[in-house]
């Protein structure tokens, strides 16, 4: 009798509870999670169409030769004295990728041994250590990385090294230290996910610690790890601050590490506020900034391609 | 126990093992003959893995382990610190209950303990990686395809490749973990029938959780218990008239 009288409320309850469901919650809720998908999606767009919009305009706009531009390191934004103002931006682009490259070059074996360490050699402390280290060097801002290369590094080449001090070498350093920890934790993660299986099945062959780790390990998580490279050489491509303040921003093409050079973001950064919007001064530098975009396009493709790659997952 | 003239490949004696304060393996006396299949059964956590792993001297590097008692192969005590492990895993070759093949192809996968050992010859390697997958019959089946990855073999094959490469150092004894706990029936049956092959000259410890394919494969069946071992006989004996209780009540499926 009970259960025959209690069944019919449970019935329309849960019946009731749907109906509101359907028709309230859960179409407000589809509503604002679309809402906020599409925002993020123009955003995106916006920002890109105006960016290539704006670079091309001083090609389209103001006829400036791309080829020029791409090839030439005269860079006289100023027309000075007799001759006509050029805009070659050969150096800047040859600095960003110099002092990437030479980031990477230092902060792959760093970071990746670092991670190394922490997953195979020492694993009991070895995380516990290195965990704290690696987040305070992701906190700290990048003003202040520049501000330590500006005080510190600086005067520390300039003595060793003679010169100014400024160039090349002290932005690969700054740069480096800034991405060991993407480097670290990355390749740290990749390594971490490799099945335990493997390290067990080749010591059982009678392979030792570092032969496990260069034979088996390694490249099983080199996908994983040229990741966390390139993802670290996004960074550095894209650092602008401390890079300005310790490269010496000089606007031609360094004949050595401890010469002064530039790259595309400080040179944006040292010319955005004294040139007028809609210039041909102002528009290359988004020109600049579009070769910044085109460039992060291209590390993505990069690290789709070596996810597409990793062989466990 | 039985009384053989069969030469011994392990005789280990008194041996005890703990996990921080878990005493997973009690004072274990178990001889292990040359050219013959050991089954170990008994119910999960009672230590077959851990007495297996023993064998290589796999869990000395587990944190908080302690080992003692005498572990004598060939008449030396392996558990002695100064063993040479990488030429005792020669010998001894271990093969896991998830087939673990290296991400490389199938051709280094069986060629990687042979270069370990230092073999760089190529013809050399060419020869031990055939011999090696045609003792596990799957030279046919891959013969065309050696430089493929091995991970897109299927799981028995995996397996077989597995144990294939655990026979390139040329070892002479086996070590085998719930080999096929993560096959079907097929694949099952292959592994087993190479396990009859395999005896022929190899030695074979075997840990499975099937009772019926230990007394398929195995000429001895050892049954552990909370870390003891309790019964090690020939197998038809142990299945057929165990002087154990708590043996018989396993095997007659009473609890386990
Ligand atoms: N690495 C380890 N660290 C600590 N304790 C362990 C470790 N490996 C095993 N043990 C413990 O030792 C005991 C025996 O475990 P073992 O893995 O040898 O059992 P098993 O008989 O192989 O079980 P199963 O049939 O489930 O594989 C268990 O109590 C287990 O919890
Ligand atoms: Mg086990």
């Amino acid at each position: 009798m009970k259960s025959e009288h209690s069944m019919p409320t449970v019935t329309s309850a849960s019946t009731r509870l749907i109906k509101k469901q359907k028709h309230n919650p859960e179409r407000k809720g589809r509503y604002i999670v679309t809402t906020c998908a599409l925002l993020i999606i123009i955003a995106t767009a916006a920002i890109m169409i105006f960016l290539t919009q704006k670079g091309l305009q001083s090609f389209i706009g103001n006829g400036l030769s791309p080829l020029e531009f791409l090839t030439s390191a005269n860079w006289h934004p100023i027309s000075s004295g007799n001759g006509e103002p050029s805009y070659g931006a050969l150096s800047f682009i040859f600095g960003s990728f110099a002092v990437t490259i030479l980031a990477a070059i230092i902060a792959a074996p760093l970071g990746i041994g670092a991670a190394i360490f922490m997953t195979e050699i020492a694993p009991s402390w070895g995380k516990k250590v290195f965990q704290p280290i690696i987040e305070l060097l992701v906190g700290i801002p990048s003003v202040v990385y520049g501000f330590i290369g500006l005080s510190v590094l600086v005067p520390f080449l300039r003595s060793s090294f003679g010169g100014l001090g400024f160039g090349l070498l002290a932005g690969m350093i700054v740069l480096a230290i800034m991405i060991l920890p993407t480097v670290t934790s990355i390749a740290t993660d990749t390594l971490h996910s490799l099945p335990k299986g493997l390290r067990d099945a080749s010591a059982a062959i009678g392979a030792t610690r570092w032969q496990t780790i260069s034979r088996i390990l390694i490249p099983a998580a080199m996908p994983g790890l040229l990741t966390a490279v390139v993802l670290g050489m996004a960074r550095a491509f894209g650092e602008a601050l401390a890079v300005q303040m310790v490269i010496g921003n000089a606007t031609s093409i360094p004949n050595s590490l401890t010469e002064p050079a530039a790259t595309l973001t400080t040179i944006i950064t040292l010319n955005m506020g004294h040139t007028t919007f809609g210039s041909l001064e102002n528009n290359v530098l988004w020109s600049l900034a579009l070769i910044l975009l085109l460039m992060s396009l291209l590390f993505i493709i990069l690290i789709r391609f070596l996810s597409s790659r990793r062989k466990y997952e | 126990m039985i009384a053989t003239q069969e030469k011994e490949v392990f005789d280990i004696r008194e041996l005890n093992l703990w996990y921080d304060t878990n005493h997973a393996l009690k004072d274990i006396d178990f001889p292990i003959h040359e050219k013959e299949v050991t089954a170990i059964i008994g119910p999960s956590g009672c230590g077959k893995s851990t007495f297996i792993k023993t064998l290589n001297v796999m869990n000395r590097t587990v944190p908080g382990v302690r080992i003692q008692g005498e572990i004598n192969y060939r008449g030396k005590n392996i558990l002695r610190p100064k063993t040479d492990l990488v030429e005792l895993r020669k010998q001894v070759g271990m093969v896991f209950q998830q087939a673990t093949p290296f991400p490389k192809s199938i051709y280094e996968n069986v060629a990687y303990g042979p270069k370990i050992h230092g073999v760089h010859k190529k013809s050399k390697l060419n020869e031990i990686v055939e011999n090696s997958l045609k003792g596990v019959a799957l030279w046919e089946e891959v013969k065309d395809r050696l430089h493929a990855p091995a991970l897109g073999l299927s799981g028995g094959q995996q397996q077989r490749l597995c144990i294939a490469r655990a026979l390139a150092t040329e070892p002479d004894t086996i070590l085998m973990d719930e080999p096929t706990s993560a096959l079907d029936p097929i694949s099952t049956m292959k592994i087993e029938e190479l396990i009859l092959e395999l005896k022929q000259k190899y030695t074979i410890v075997i840990v499975t959780h099937n009772m019926q394919q230990a007394a398929r494969v195995s000429d001895k069946t050892a049954f552990f218990l909370m870390g003891e071992l309790i019964e090690l006989d020939e197998t038809k004996m142990l299945f057929s008239n165990p002087s154990d209780q708590r043996t018989e009540d396993y095997i007659t499926g009473r609890f386990g």
